[in-house]
């Protein structure tokens, strides 16, 4: 049976939708899924409403996920879109590569990856991922269709972060970075403050870094929290092997409320010694550390959750602590708040990513909080000339995204080439007007 | 030695998933379908996992006349060779109920049409001394039920056969292993309303290479199934007639 009718979700679980689905398993399947008309859609890892269309059609490409080539002299390979990243890592970390950018998620897909052109903890220095894609192959009503930034540089930069928006991708050429070995060096340094995260983000020189901050903690001890930095090891041995536990049921209200997120974060803290702290862990534990626990998303609870990620220039540092500090007053629980340093790197036109510093938080959508909470946050970020990232968003105003994404009228004339007739429109599109200018 | 398996109904989900585990072994794979361009991309796969063979090759079950290419190709592989029967087919009961010509697809797909082609091969097993045959029916081969009796009677004809087969094939080396999935998350139960504890293909890939390698006879996967089964069987048929399950 080709389609099911079902009501699904992104990862945050507040915005919903009702439609039909499609999850074809061989290219034919995939061609006759496409001809009823939907957008493709991956392992819905973006929180808001960017892999859902109600009311409509969506095909699902996970089941599309094998490996097409592979060359070891060069790390260049190609695979389906279904693939996942986890999947990618388990198979070629033994070879010595691995995928050269990886979301905080395993699970996300290849095609999803580039649809979100998503970054890692090392953007700093590697950019974002499309920016590692040599070439994609959308599926058309006439076939596969290869584009590169060679043969066609407009269709593929609008591909690259578009959302799914140009057509299906089926397919990508994928340049792998050569890894020394499976492990890595991850130390741990305890942070007092937000200025003090700052100047340390800024200092380090590790190839990976990423900042756990405790959001609930305000005044002076606002934006302590831990900074992580990881380097590649040498050496064949592998980590320890995970097993994912999960969660089976959805969380009461009372497992994330302050107190308790209060007293977790402080035992996390108090975990890492005033010196620091230093440990060998396995690739998927320092890159996927939240994949541990399958589907955590549902410790939110029935009603599910928001993420806030926004990103703001270099010299936009103080705005950013004002964000911050006006989420550690709001008393909304985000015991995942997590602060990075970004490169310039991008590869689409609706690319997140900027030179500066990018902050995600968690707000749980049962807090009637959360959605003016968002709204002024998303202001402070208007005028600090930063952005929110799309992948996450599920409550932003379109005249905010216009003006946080310069080359949106760009990517709109690119987009009116590849899909004229709009079968590839989500509820994202809608719900910001993206597609259109009206 | 180096194993070689047949991989009959090679494009469903589970035994995509089974061929992806036999490939992390370093077995080699020939990919049996009707889809060969298709296919194609999943022998790609399959040597990028690590086969030490992967080829595809067309098979038709209802037209038998393609098998002779198959028998000839097996046997020109060396060492062991072994068999994974995953195809099938299952039709709405209720388009069955509209047109009885149907049934007899239901049949060649699910029973006569690997049959036919196992019985070629067997005694290819035979003369090597060892091999297996994997043979993939269905929980819903154990009892006829009102929603899928067509299918049922296929698959159990099918594990009947492999319970011969085995008694044969045991005393030249060779085995048979039978598995009897429950609800499997693959295309043919997609969008099928009433479906549930449905395993993903992986689970039950990985339960049937265990089985491979424990050399199991009967397995039911996931395990729990056996305990459903166990009790619609023990259910009197002049109750069970009266229940719609």
């Amino acid at each position: 049976m080709q389609w099911k009718t079902a009501d699904y979700a992104g990862w945050g679980r507040a915005v919903r939708a009702r439609g039909t689905l499609a999850r074809p398993e061989r290219l034919p399947a995939l061609a006759a899924a496409l001809a009823a008309r939907g957008p493709a859609i991956g392992n819905r890892r973006s929180y808001g409403d960017a892999a859902l269309n109600a009311g409509g059609a969506a095909i699902q490409m996970t089941r599309l996920d094998r490996l097409l080539s592979f060359d070891a002299e060069t790390g260049v390979i190609e695979a389906e879109a279904g693939v996942t990243i986890a999947e990618l890592l388990r198979l070629f970390a033994p070879r010595g590569w691995m995928p050269p950018v990886m979301p905080g998620t395993g699970f996300a897909t290849l095609g999803g990856c580039i649809a979100c052109d998503v970054h890692g903890k090392n953007h700093h220095g590697a950019g974002s991922f499309g920016q590692h894609v040599l070439a994609v192959t959308l599926m058309t009503d006439t076939g596969p269709r290869a584009v590169t930034p060679g043969t066609d540089p407009g269709l593929f930069r609008a591909t690259m972060g578009g959302l799914g928006q140009t057509g299906a991708i089926l397919s990508a050429r994928l340049q792998l970075r050569p890894i020394p070995g499976q492990r890595m060096r991850v130390v741990e340094t305890r942070i007092p403050d937000f200025d003090a995260f700052i100047a340390a983000l800024d200092a380090s020189t590790a190839e990976f870094a990423v900042g756990w901050v405790d959001a609930t903690a305000r005044r002076k001890r606002l934006g302590r929290g831990i900074l992580e930095e990881g380097e590649l090891l040498d050496g064949s041995r592998p980590g320890p092997v995970r097993r994912a536990k999960s969660v089976p049921l959805d969380a009461p209200g009372l497992l994330l409320s302050w107190p308790v997120i209060r007293l977790f974060n402080r035992w996390r803290l108090s975990r890492i010694p005033d010196s620091g702290r230093k440990r060998i862990r396995a690739l998927d534990d320092f890159f996927f550390p939240l994949d541990a626990l399958q589907d955590w998303n549902r410790l939110y609870g029935k009603r599910g959750f928001h993420q806030f990620q926004c990103v703001v220039p270099q010299d936009a540092a103080p705005a950013l602590r004002e964000i911050l500090a006006a989420i550690a007053k709001s008393g909304i629980a985000s015991p995942l708040a997590v602060l990075k340093r970004m490169g310039p790197g991008r590869a689409g036109h609706l690319s997140f990513p900027m030179a500066g510093y990018t902050l995600a938080v968690d707000l749980p959508a049962r807090k009637t909080r959360a959605a003016p909470l968002y709204a002024r946050l998303e202001d402070m970020v208007q005028a600090a000339g930063g952005r929110l990232y799309l992948a996450k968003d599920a409550l932003a105003r379109p005249g905010t995204i216009a003006a946080m994404y310069p080359e949106l009228d760009a990517w709109r004339a690119e987009i009116a080439r590849a899909d004229p007739e709009g079968h590839m429109t989500t509820d994202l599109m809608r719900r910001l007007k993206l597609r259109s200018a009206a | 030695m180096t194993e070689t398996w047949l991989i009959l109904g090679a494009s469903s989900a589970m035994a995509r998933a089974f061929a992806r585990k036999l490939a992390e072994r370093g077995d080699g794979l020939i990919l049996a379908g009707r889809d060969t361009a298709d296919l194609d991309r999943d022998a790609a796969d399959a040597s990028l996992r690590g086969a030490a063979l992967a080829e595809t090759i067309r098979v038709d079950l209802r037209d038998p006349a393609g098998f002779d290419a198959i028998l000839a190709r097996m046997s020109e592989c060396e060492g062991t060779v072994s068999v994974a029967v995953f195809t099938g087919s299952m039709p709405p009961q209720s388009e069955i109920d509209a047109d009885p010509a149907l049934i007899e697809g239901v049949v060649i797909d699910n029973f006569t049409g690997p049959a036919r082609l196992l019985q070629m091969l067997a005694p290819l097993i035979e003369a090597r001394g060892a091999g297996t045959i994997v043979g993939v029916g269905s929980v819903a081969g154990d009892r006829g039920r009102i929603g899928n009796y067509v299918y049922g009677a296929a698959k159990s004809g099918f594990h009947t056969y492999l319970s011969g087969l085995r008694n044969r094939l045991t005393r030249a080396g060779g085995h048979v292993v039978t598995v009897k999935p429950g609800f499997t998350d693959t295309a043919m139960t997609w969008g099928i309303e009433g479906m549930f504890l449905v395993a993903p293909p992986d689970k039950v890939a990985a339960d049937i290479l265990k089985a491979v390698e424990r050399k199991r006879n009967v397995i039911y996967t996931p395990l729990f199934w056996l305990g459903i089964m166990s009790i619609i069987r023990a259910i009197p048929e002049p109750v069970f007639k009266k229940m719609s399950i």
